[in-house]
């Protein structure tokens, strides 16, 4: 690279290690798509011996006009709700031909905690050696942007909008890695694409562990939540250091490990940078309960994963925080 | 090789025996209709055995058919004139239409204690009473009645020799449990007097 | 080799032949059977695949599209609320031209709920872009199932192979069972060009926008009709294997110098055969059985019905509000006919009422009568209606 050894550094390192490119560039996401860098992330730390099954959303469309594609993987989609069920199935086949390549079912939140709940409860159930890895944008936003029962308290959609009689979305966000965990399968995890190697990590870790595996990962969508596609990290990033998106792992339904808040942000720092939570901002009395709601919310996410940190780590090389499992530094 | 048309078999229907099986959820109504068949099945017959199908639960009045034939069956609904009944629970009997649509000369096999001639006069038609249940119990430990009344059915009718429906069984059951059905099979033939069903209705109207 | 088989039990054995590397199982009545025998065929080691206990048709239709798409010859069953309900699956699976095997245990459609046979399930998704055959016998069903395979994996269609629920299914009677080296000669092992295959990284099911989706419906629709060939072909490949002919695609039981002909699909085929025999004293009577209803082989039907002066067509099902569905599509192809024949279209045995012989008179009487209405319920009991509204 013509540089110096004194001026190689962490970032050229990690540059010029070669990567595999599973989503390629050229795709027609959004300016700041939290999916399409998740997306991209998880292909990349899988490597080339995978098969995909991809619920219908915003990521299969925005990569897959026809006749282009931007899958450098097999890939398949077939319906909204049973990308897992088709992912048992390619499981079965592969199995049943003696491959050894690997399968991982992807799907937003839209799929994953409702329409197609059933079918990645069966495969989970069933013990299928799948990954299923949920973009998690919080509404279904390839439609337009209505509320899923991922989308947060309290935040408007087109179908739980604020107005006079409602302060958006009133039920709770759906704890799905608790429920999903509650089968019982070696590995579920949340990450966010604030933290890029602990995507990369988890992903890897996933698909060394055999049977079902479940990956959470939080990616903000700048249209649907309001925010500017150059804030995107910044905003994934307020949403676990508020501690309203907790960073876990959990095996067999057990905690195993959480990545720890070493500066805790008062919610407000999060929402105030969106418009789908502007009505919270309000001179009103709801908005403001619903404020304290949400940072009720955070707080006790905060209690019940022991998410407080201690001081910053001046041996934190990679600029991010990192998951400790059992007290030990994870890498 | 002469291919055949097994889409409808050519042919009429020649001559074929019908014959209902009425009982109760839980009595091996079916298992009656396919050990039956598989039994003609094993004489070279063609056959065809089905339940009338229902919401069947325990205790519930049930119907299985049978049709035993020397050419392929085609017809596909139900018996509604059979030329013989048997009936594996005599509480049955109170049925309005149990006897509907039986042949003229047909026959009634009855699991019952009661007297046969009495049930002959109640129906009004050829009954023989055997306590097939009975039997079961003192040589299977069991009262389920079919293998007695199918032996007897055959005994009855001299449709197929005792062996084949012994061979059916075999298919179902080993051991101790085949040999207890042998000894039930040659005790429930000797109860009834063979061939006294042989001038029956054996042969359906094509 | 012969045996004394229940009808889901030879076909649990004839799908084993086949050799599927995946099968999704849910039960329903009355295709419970067909799965539970293969469960048993796994558990015994008999067949060595992998099963997919799932936790609905929907999913078990997902998983079978999934495993086609990686490689595996595939199959399953369903019948009627199941059918429904993976309706999307079917049109998506016909859609991205996967192969495969499924068997429509014919069975009404709730609601009112029913658990007993008529062909409306299969019927509700003759759009999905599926082959249809129907069998109307147990024998049937087995050398159609051993052949769809082969029509499918030839055309890269999936076939629905329509058996009547419990009337065939639950039905013992003597079967001819192929052995493992027939079918194995007459059933290569699948080898699907399109799979998913790291080493040659492909997109399935893709988003495609006005300027091509006319032509990719085109190109399936162009795929169903040619498939009729397949269809035929494999009839004959199959006749020489095992010595059955098969009427591939529709069967017509004695071409005589019938005016009148009645024209069913499924097993009632065979009542009408017999009550043919026993009622002499109506007009001599031309007995057609169609088996392949998708792809519409309109030709076939025409020269089937070539002198008659009256067709009656006699289904399983109905479309509430319009009348019957086979009827309106028969009409449809015997109107470019010249001297086309009458059509007297009826459903019967609909939610499974037993067809008796006697239906046989009772539609000659109708076509005598030639009421001129285009579509009757042949069956229905009017006393028993409530008064109408």
């Amino acid at each position: 690279m013509g540089d110096s050894p004194d001026q190689m550094n962490y970032r050229h390192l990690r540059h010029a290690q070669p990567r595999f490119s599973g989503l390629e560039s050229g795709h027609r996401a959004c300016q700041g798509c939290g999916e399409a860098l998740g997306a991209r992330l998880v292909t990349e730390a899988a490597g080339p011996d995978v098969v995909y099954a991809n619920a219908t959303g915003c990521l299969e469309v925005f990569t897959t006009a026809w006749p282009d594609s931007s899958w450098r993987v097999p890939w398949i989609h077939s319906l909204f709700e049973n990308a897992p069920a088709v992912a048992a199935g390619m499981e079965a086949a592969l199995k049943a031909r003696g491959k050894a390549t690997r399968v991982i079912s992807m799907g937003g939140d839209g799929s994953t905690f409702d329409i197609g709940f059933q079918a990645l409860s069966g495969m989970l159930e069933r013990g299928h050696n799948v990954l299923h890895v949920c973009f998690d944008n919080e509404a279904y936003m390839n439609t337009g942007v209505q509320r899923s029962s991922s989308t947060p308290h309290a935040a408007a959609t087109t179908t739980s909008p604020s107005g006079k009689e409602r302060m958006g979305k009133r039920h709770l966000k759906k704890d799905i890695v608790s429920i999903v965990a509650a089968h019982h399968i070696p590995y579920a995890a949340t990450s966010s694409v604030a933290y890029p190697s602990d995507i990369r990590k988890k992903v890897r870790r996933a698909l060394a562990i055999d049977g079902p595996t479940f990956l959470h990962i939080h990616t903000p969508c700048p249209l649907g939540w309001g925010h500017d596609g150059a804030l995107s990290i910044e905003v994934a990033r307020l949403a676990v250091q508020t501690g309203l998106f907790p960073i876990i792992e959990l095996e067999r339904g057990r905690l195993a490990g959480s990545m720890p808040i070493r500066t805790v942000r008062p919610v407000t720092d999060y929402l105030q940078l969106q418009t789908r939570f502007r009505h919270l901002f309000a001179d009103d009395d709801r908005a403001r309960e619903e404020l304290e709601h949400l940072q009720a919310l955070a707080d006790h996410n905060i209690e019940i994963y022991n998410l407080r940190g201690t001081q910053a780590d001046s041996r934190d090389s990679e600029g991010a925080d990192t998951v400790r499992r059992g007290g030990m530094r994870w890498a | 090789m002469q291919p055949t048309d097994h889409c409808i078999p050519r042919g009429a229907a020649g001559n074929m025996i019908e014959i209902r099986i009425h009982g109760r959820g839980g009595q091996g109504n079916v298992v009656a209709a396919y050990l039956l068949a598989t039994a003609a099945f094993e004489e070279g017959r063609h056959v065809q055995a089905f339940p009338n199908f229902g919401a069947e639960r325990r205790g519930a009045p049930v119907t299985a058919f049978v049709r035993i034939a020397d050419r392929p069956i085609r017809r596909r609904c139900q018996v509604l004139e059979p030329a013989f009944l048997i009936v594996q629970d005599d509480t049955l009997l109170h049925l309005p239409d149990i006897t509907a649509g039986l042949q003229a000369g047909g026959a009634v096999l009855v699991n019952s204690t009661r007297d046969g001639a009495e049930l002959a006069a109640q129906l009004d038609c050829a009954v023989v009473a055997l306590p097939a249940s009975a039997l079961a119990q003192e040589i299977l430990g069991r009262p389920v009645p079919n293998t007695a009344l199918l032996s007897a059915f055959l005994a009855l009718t001299g449709l197929l020799p005792q062996a084949a429906l012994l061979k059916a069984l075999g298919q179902r059951f080993h051991g101790k449990v085949l040999e207890h059905n042998r000894q039930l099979v040659e005790q429930a033939a000797a109860q009834v007097s063979a061939g006294a069903w042989q001038e029956g209705p054996h042969a359906v109207r094509a | 080799m012969q045996y004394a088989l229940e009808g889901s039990q030879a076909l649990a054995r004839t799908v084993a032949l086949c050799r599927p590397q995946v099968i999704a199982a849910y039960p329903i009545t009355p295709q419970t059977h067909i799965v539970e025998n293969l469960s048993k065929l796994v558990a015994d080691g008999v067949l060595d695949c992998e099963l997919v206990s799932v936790e609905s048709e929907f999913s078990a239709a997902s998983v079978v599209l999934g495993a086609v798409a990686a490689g595996a010859r595939a199959y399953t069953a369903s019948s009627s609320q199941g059918i429904l309900l993976m309706c999307e699956v079917l049109f998506n699976i016909a859609g991205l031209r996967l192969p495969m095997v499924m068997t429509c245990a014919n069975r009404a459609v709730s609601g009112p709920l029913s658990i007993w046979n008529d062909q409306q399930d299969s019927m509700a998704v003759r759009d999905a872009g599926w082959i249809q055959l129907y069998c109307t016998s147990n024998q049937d069903a087995v050398d159609t199932t051993i052949q769809a395979y082969h029509i499918s994996e030839q055309t890269e269609l999936p076939v629905m192979v329509c058996v009547d629920g419990f009337t065939l299914t639950h039905t013992l009677e003597v079967l001819d069972i192929p052995d493992q080296q027939q079918v194995d000669r007459y059933l290569p092992p699948f080898n699907f060009e399109r799979r998913l295959d790291p080493a040659s990284p492909i997109s399935i099911g893709t988003l495609v926008a006005p300027d091509y989706f006319t032509e990719a419906r085109g190109d399936h629709h162009r795929a169903m009709n040619n498939a009729q060939q397949a269809i035929v072909a494999a009839a004959a490949g199959w006749e020489d294997v095992c010595g059955r002919r098969q009427n591939p695609l529709i069967c017509i039981h004695d071409m005589t110098d019938a005016r009148i002909g009645i024209l069913t699909l499924g097993s009632i085929a065979g009542t009408l055969a017999d009550a043919r025999d026993r009622y002499q004293n109506v007009p001599a009577t031309r007995l057609m059985a169609l088996r392949t209803f998708r792809p519409f082989p309109a030709e076939a039907i025409r020269q089937a019905c070539a002198g008659l002066t009256d067709l009656v067509v006699l289904e399983r099902a109905l479309s509430p509000g319009s009348g019957g569905i086979v009827g309106t599509e028969i009409r449809a192809a015997l109107s470019e006919m010249q001297n086309a024949p009458r059509v007297h279209n009826f459903s019967v045995g609909l939610g499974g009422r037993d067809v008796p012989l006697d239906i046989y008179p009772r539609i000659h009487e109708a076509v005598r009568a030639g009421s001129g209405i285009p579509f009757d319920i042949i069956d229905l009991e009017p006393d028993k209606l409530p008064a109408a509204v």
